[in-house]
């Protein structure tokens, strides 16, 4: 049985989302069929505005509204812009806000430096953060990039591009989960989690 | 291979990309069964059991249970971290190149013992913090030659007669060196030095372990990288892309690098 053309487009279209297979891209669009007409025009609506309402920060890099530039986050007076908190993507800054206890600034390098993908760092914000720590008013920059093996690359890549520039760097602590449990933890955390002990 | 549902291996991690909500797809390289792609559940979540062993370049032991499309991780323990290549970026870039060669030379499925004895050793190599420039270079010619692609560097690849102490040219088209009197007849060769030639063929009839005590001066290094980068990229058919940020980062500051 072909399917009449605009229900196949949409399908599709699903399918290419992350996590959407075939099976959950027809159920989606069999439901939005059935849904009031209004509800699927916001729908249609908001995924419109997605691109035509929203931009990259010119400061940090964060996604912000097009008519927001700089971002809320960097605007904010009460910020600490002192310090400058480094993460991969915009979702790691919606982590850690949520963990409440930075009140710095951000910047987003979207992406790790990964060579055997043939990401370097030209690929990413990194000439953009040497740029804005030369400018001056930066005193500590924390590299929150991801612990893994490409994280730690750029981290590194960072720290030697920023060397000579006067400003502290560091990096954020590894160590043991809340709720993990010692015995299936790896030799690196555990090894980084004792270097890392603090007295109680 | 057997029916049983699960199996266990030991592996290195080449490359991974971000799957579905928290799970992974990794490319590992096996002793027995050469280069596989399989799935690693939940490895993005902070609590997972298994995601500190799954990292980059990791020596692991794995149990596997076969899936339909991937086969899937069930335990993973790490035999060899190697995590100074975690604090040494010099090092770090070292070891993605060796991995992309690695991925780029094997088709799935296809045993080669011999390959993931080469990637440990120089992932030992590397881990121990010793020059990675000659260390490549020997991986190179050693990885070459276990994946069917040995350049031949005794004998003329045109007229089949032994090359002589002069200096030579080298065509990746023909797979080795070309003699100056048959240089003609070879298309896309470059000139190459006796003691290039030399070094490359000493490599190739040592073991890694001898190879690596060789010394090599260090514009013999840069003509060994350019000939066998030449020859790579012929049989790739495109540039190996972690080769780009190694130079970078390898060389000093104030010679262009960082």
């Amino acid at each position: 049985m072909t399917l009449p053309k605009p229900v196949s487009r949409l399908i599709e279209q699903f399918q290419r989302l992350p996590g959407v297979g075939p099976k959950t891209a027809s159920r989606l669009v069999y439901h939005l069929l059935r849904v009031p007409e209004e509800q699927a025009r916001n729908l249609g609506e908001a995924l419109l505005d997605l691109h035509a309402q929203t931009r990259f920060c010119s400061v940090c890099f964060n996604i912000t509204d097009v008519s927001t530039d700089p971002c809320a986050v960097c605007r904010d007076d009460k910020r600490d812009g002192s310090l400058l908190c480094v993460v991969e993507a915009p979702l790691d800054v919606q982590a850690v806000e949520r963990a409440q206890g930075f009140h710095g600034r951000y910047h987003v390098l979207h992406g790790a430096i990964s060579p055997v993908e043939g990401i370097g760092p030209e690929n990413l914000k990194i000439g953009e953060l040497v740029e804005r720590v030369r400018k001056g008013g930066v005193q500590e920059v924390i590299l929150a990039t991801n612990p893994s093996m490409e994280g730690e690359a750029t981290a590194m890549y960072i720290h030697r591009a920023l060397q000579g520039q006067g400003v502290r760097v560091t990096r954020l602590a590894r160590g043991l989960p809340v709720g993990g449990d010692l015995e299936y933890t790896d030799e690196t955390t555990l090894a980084k989690a004792l270097e890392g002990r603090s007295a109680m | 291979m057997s029916r049983e549902r699960t199996y266990q291996t030991e592996a290195v991690v080449l490359r991974r990309r971000n799957w579905g909500e928290a799970d992974r797809i990794l490319t590992l390289f096996t002793p027995l069964r050469g280069k596989i792609r399989v799935r690693a559940v939940g490895v993005r979540k902070p609590a997972s059991r298994k995601a500190g062993h799954l990292e980059l370049f990791h020596r692991a032991t794995l149990f596997l249970a076969k899936g339909r499309d991937f086969d899937i991780i069930t335990q993973a323990e790490t035999v060899e971290a190697y995590s100074p290549l975690r604090e040494d970026l010099i090092g770090s870039a070292a070891a993605s190149y060796a991995v992309e060669l690695l991925d780029r030379l094997s088709p799935e499925e296809s045993e080669n013992a011999a390959a993931y004895r080469l990637l440990v050793r120089t992932l030992e190599q590397l881990s121990a913090g010793g020059d990675p420039a000659l260390a490549l270079r020997c991986y190179d010619l050693k990885l070459l030659e276990y994946s069917g692609y040995k350049p031949e560097l005794s004998l003329c690849t045109v007229c089949g007669g032994e090359i002589r102490a002069e200096d030579q040219f080298f065509s990746p088209a023909r797979g080795g060196a070309v003699c100056p009197r048959c240089a003609d007849r070879a298309e896309g060769r470059f000139p190459v030095t006796l003691a290039a030639l030399k070094v490359l063929r000493h490599i190739q009839r040592s073991e890694l372990e001898e190879a690596l005590q060789l010394p090599v001066g260090k514009s013999t290094l840069e003509e060994l990288e350019s000939i066998l980068q030449r020859y790579i990229q012929y049989l790739l058919e495109s540039p190996m892309r972690s080769r780009k940020f190694y130079s970078e980062v390898s060389r000093p500051r104030g010679e262009g690098g960082v």
